[in-house]
């Protein structure tokens, strides 16, 4: 038995030896988490809403499969899920207020394989509106706070998920990427995150942003929780025409065995980048010479078409979110705006005082590169760069096993401070969104801090090379003894 | 007054004989089920859903392309239409835009070939029904999704057709061959198959073409040639009064019998198409193709010639049994069981076709020749038909347990003629006075007293005792 207090700074394996022990329940580590968040969240806000119902049946039945001696690896720990992933009878908005009320009938793919591995959901963290964010201050209810400091954002899309697992509200928590939105807010709240493979992890039940970028990924506090967590809800599913055959593979494979004899790539440009911090390249600094201590070897690698990325996504991610979002008309679900005189006004009195701000921009942006008579020179040349810069990464590949830089070029910044800029936000995913662009796995692992705030280590693998990007991160974790720990919250 | 030359090009959209809708695993609607009945979280497009394609909607296209003989690429892929009506659940339908399933086919009509296009699949959308007479002036709409996501081929012609004759038949061309390789019931009356003409007119000898309306809200072929009539019409008064046809979709009123305007088309919708991001690009696999294309029966443009070349029948006969595959497999299975081709065809065409219910090809042979050999009269071997449809039972074993036969021998029939003629004095002064189809009237007694009477004996036993 235990008081609880000791309970939620648990790694997945630490506690999954206590409950297979029994000297604690699912029912128990729950609770403990509960009783955290009663006494944190009010000041972090990184969960719009909670699931009882679910979590005390869901704790019941892992503690029976427990008992039976049938418990896998996530049997009976509280995971939260980011608002963009549908759960069957719990309310799922994508932050946004245009969903208010919204139930999703049927649970999808990804949450549904850690149901069945006997996860227990905790709540629906907050995000930014549709994910489209680096602050997690577009979301349609309120923004979250950093549990480093409470002053500071958490990043985002997924700053919910990565502020509960900073604050020890969850052991692990479900994200989306679309251009760095599970590594981007890990690496600010000193958390692991990790993107798949493009086509590792089924859709099936994420609210759209960008198809073609869009994947679901886990944020954890050690690259093991990660790992095992990634390996469940991984594999191919009929529902997702883009989930790759390849999907249930190598996730795991030699994941363990350390650097030694890799080849790291430390692109040039990626160290270049505007705005990228003094402390967070010192950090990053040592974090290559660490590696190479471990006996990796560092190459040089060029990424030439860096520059491009950030114009091609913010052309590819609004023009495909603008025909993903047309579906919130106010016909079927959701808000409505009953009173208009005509359908057209309906259409756009729902959509005007659903979305925000940012989510109407990128509409607009997207409309835009669609139209005819500008498709050619926006969408198209935009998907060219894509490909240019996939080709980059193939090359970069060939001369090593993977690539290090900085997940972000700073640490968390003030709450308010870029919200009038969009541009200066979205220069915060300009080293992450390459992997989206290209497809790539990718994780974020904390690196140490600065000026007392987190910094977070990218490694980016080839395509399938999940179990490589996760080798190079687990050796640097061992090496260098840097622990995601649980924020005190200031 | 100037010579109008009629232009039409034919949209048809078609749905392929699947089980169930074109990206998720929601079964057709049958007519009439209740609304919103044949939904899922897909078709309704759920917030998180994807599209799957359905393997047999692509099987179909890629059976009715090859029978139009198009050419079909390696690579094809989905596209995104993007635009908002409230039948739409998704805010964009998923369709081919520049790289559709196949292109540049043909249709042979009376001998002439009709140009295709191309041959693309996408999805239905769904229904609306609203209280008051459209969407913008409507109190109240209803929207039922039952039919959203149905899979549909849609089939362009190039502007190939002269006439409305010439524009039905094509439909009812297309209608025969997609039964005959089995893509799609074509059922116009249940909205299976959709004919939506893009008419013009231009003075004769004119290479350049007119301004064209679209025809929509067709569904019978009756329907269609009428629309076209109209439409024609109605241009030509148009441009002989010295006004312009504004390019527009026009809907055709069944209850009015004229076209209305639609929707005017002078500013073009930009439905902003882009790749459909949930759907990887199809690759055609060509040995798959070449399996499809052996498999494919024979056509119904060749199997009339074969009719007309092989069996000498009348090329109207051999239209409607080349038609439809079953009544062409019977034909064929009649003659091959002996009987002669004519007689075989005249009664797959009089007795057979209009009931739709085939007998076995060697029970229709055996009736044949019954009858040719004057065993039993024209009316009892109809008798037979039926019997034997219903029953299978062999026309022989019918005839043997009713005693059908007919009575070919004057002596026998020349009492009960006479009988007649006693009985009806004013058809037969009628007949003697000149006014010869009288003898009809005797006829009919005659073979309501004695229904074996071989007909064509017992008119010239009458002919020669009123004589």
């Amino acid at each position: 038995m235990s008081d609880g207090s000791d309970l939620t700074g648990l790694t997945i394996q630490e506690a999954g030896r206590l409950l297979r022990l029994g000297s604690v329940s699912a029912a128990e580590l729950v609770t403990a988490h509960v009783a955290r968040i009663e006494r944190l969240d009010s000041h972090v806000k990184a969960f719009l809403r909670f699931t009882p119902e679910l979590w005390e049946k869901q704790a019941e039945v892992a503690d029976r499969r427990i008992r039976a001696g049938e418990a896998g690896p996530l049997t009976g720990i509280p995971i939260a899920v980011k608002d963009v992933l549908c759960v069957r009878g719990v309310e799922t908005t994508a932050g946004s207020k245009i969903l208010r009320g919204f139930k999703p009938p049927y649970t999808g793919t990804a949450v549904s394989r850690l149901f069945e591995a006997g996860a227990v959901m905790i709540g629906v963290t907050n995000c930014d509106e549709f994910a489209m964010g680096s602050s997690t201050e577009n979301s349609g209810y309120f923004p979250t706070h950093n549990p480093w400091d409470l002053a500071r954002v958490p990043g985002g899309s997924s700053g919910g998920s990565a502020a509960a697992v900073a604050a020890g509200e969850a052991m692990v928590a479900l994200g989306t990427d679309t251009g760095g939105s599970i590594r981007q807010p890990a690496a600010l709240c000193g958390v692991v995150g990790m993107k798949p493979t493009y086509g590792r992890v089924s859709r099936y039940g994420l609210i759209a942003f960008a198809s073609s970028l869009d994947q679901i990924g886990p944020l954890a506090r050690c690259v093991d929780d990660a790992a095992i967590t990634l390996s469940l809800m991984a594999g191919h599913d009929p529902l997702d025409a883009t989930s790759s055959e390849r999907a249930g593979i190598e996730v795991l494979n030699n994941y363990d065995r350390g650097v030694k004899g890799m080849r790291l790539g430390v692109p040039r440009e990626y160290f270049e980048v505007e705005g990228i911090e003094p402390g967070v390249k010192a950090a990053v600094d040592a974090a290559l010479f660490i590696l190479r201590r471990e006996g990796a070897e560092l190459v040089d690698v060029s990424l030439p078409h860096t520059d491009y990325g950030l114009a091609a996504y913010y052309i590819i991610a609004p023009a495909e979110c603008s025909s993903n979002l047309a579906r919130y008309d106010g016909v079927r679900y959701g808000m409505s705006e009953e009173d208009a005189p005509n359908v057209t006004e309906m259409y756009m009195e729902t959509r005007r005082k659903g979305f925000g701000s940012e989510v109407r921009r990128r509409v607009m942006l997207g409309t835009y590169a669609l139209s005819s008579g500008y498709y050619d020179a926006y969408y198209l040349k935009a998907q060219k760069v894509r490909t240019l810069i996939k080709r980059d990464f193939d090359l970069a590949f060939e001369k090593c096993d993977a690539i290090i830089s900085a997940t972000s070029p700073t640490v968390a910044f003030p709450i308010g401070s870029k919200t009038q800029d969009p541009l200066s936000m979205y220069l915060c995913d300009v080293l992450t969104l390459g992997g989206n662009l290209a497809g790539l796995p990718g994780i974020s692992v904390p690196c140490g801090t600065s000026d007392g705030l987190p910094v977070g280590l990218q490694v980016l693998g080839p395509q399938w090379g999940e179990n490589v990007v996760l080798r190079v991160a687990r050796a640097y974790e061992q090496a260098s003894g840097v622990k995601a720990e649980v924020a005190g919250v200031a | 007054m100037p010579e109008w030359e009629v232009v039409i090009g034919m949209e048809v959209h078609v749905q392929p004989k699947t089980r169930s809708k074109m990206f998720c695993g929601c079964a057709i609607a049958p007519l009439n089920a209740p609304p919103n009945s044949y939904v899922c979280e897909v078709c309704l497009g759920m917030p998180g859903v994807l599209p799957v394609v359905n393997r047999a909607a692509v099987e179909a296209c890629l059976k009715t392309a090859l029978a139009l003989r198009c050419e079909i690429p390696r690579h094809t892929k989905f596209d995104r239409k993007n635009y908002m009506y409230p039948d739409l659940p998704k805010g964009y339908q998923i369709s081919q835009y520049d790289l559709p399933m196949s292109r540049n086919g043909q249709l042979e009509l009376n001998g002439r070939r009709v140009r295709i296009r191309r041959v693309h699949l996408e999805e239905d959308t769904g229904k609306l029904v609203h209280a008051g007479d459209k969407l913008h002036k409507a109190w109240e709409s209803f929207v039922d999704l039952n039919r959203a996501g149905v899979p549909l081929m849609e089939i362009v012609s190039e502007p190939d057709l002269r006439s409305a004759d010439e524009a039905r038949d094509y439909a009812m061309g297309l209608r025969a061959l997609l039964r005959t390789i089995g893509a799609s019931e074509a059922d116009m009356e249940k909205g299976q198959l959709r004919a939506e003409p893009n008419i013009s007119i231009r003075r004769s000898g004119s290479q350049e073409l007119g301004v064209k309306t679209e025809l929509k809200n067709i569904n019978s072929f009756r329907a269609l040639h009428r629309a076209i009539g109209y439409e024609v019409a109605r241009q030509r008064e148009v441009l002989e009064s010295g006004g312009h046809v504004v390019q527009e979709t026009r809907g055709w009123s069944e209850d009015e019998q004229r076209t209305f305007s639609q929707r005017s088309k002078e500013f073009a919708e930009d439905y902003r198409y882009f790749p459909e991001p949930d759907l990887p690009p199809l690759e055609l696999d060509p040995s798959w193709i070449e399996e499809l294309r052996l498999a494919l029966p024979e056509l119904p443009a060749a199997r009339h010639g074969r009719l007309v070349a092989q069996h000498g029948l009348p090329p109207g006969d051999a239209a409607l049994i080349s038609e439809n595959r079953e009544l062409a497999d019977l034909f064929e299975g009649t003659v091959a069981a002996g009987a002669p081709a004519r007689q075989a065809a005249n009664w797959i065409v009089g007795e057979v076709a209009p009931t739709g219910k085939l007998p076995s090809a060697e029970n229709l042979a055996e009736l044949v020749r019954l009858v040719v050999e004057g065993g039993i009269t024209r009316d009892q071997a109809k008798e037979v038909l039926i019997e034997s449809v219903e029953t299978g039972r062999t026309p022989a074993e019918i005839v043997a347990e009713h005693g059908y036969r007919q009575i070919s021998d004057e002596s026998e029939l020349r009492v009960i003629a006479e009988a007649v003629i006693d009985a009806n004095p004013k058809a037969v002064a009628d007949y003697r006075s000149g006014k010869k189809q009288a003898i009809g009237v005797l006829i009919r007694d005659l073979t309501a007293r004695a229904p074996q009477a071989n007909r064509k004996v017992a008119n010239e036993l009458l002919v020669k005792l009123l004589g």
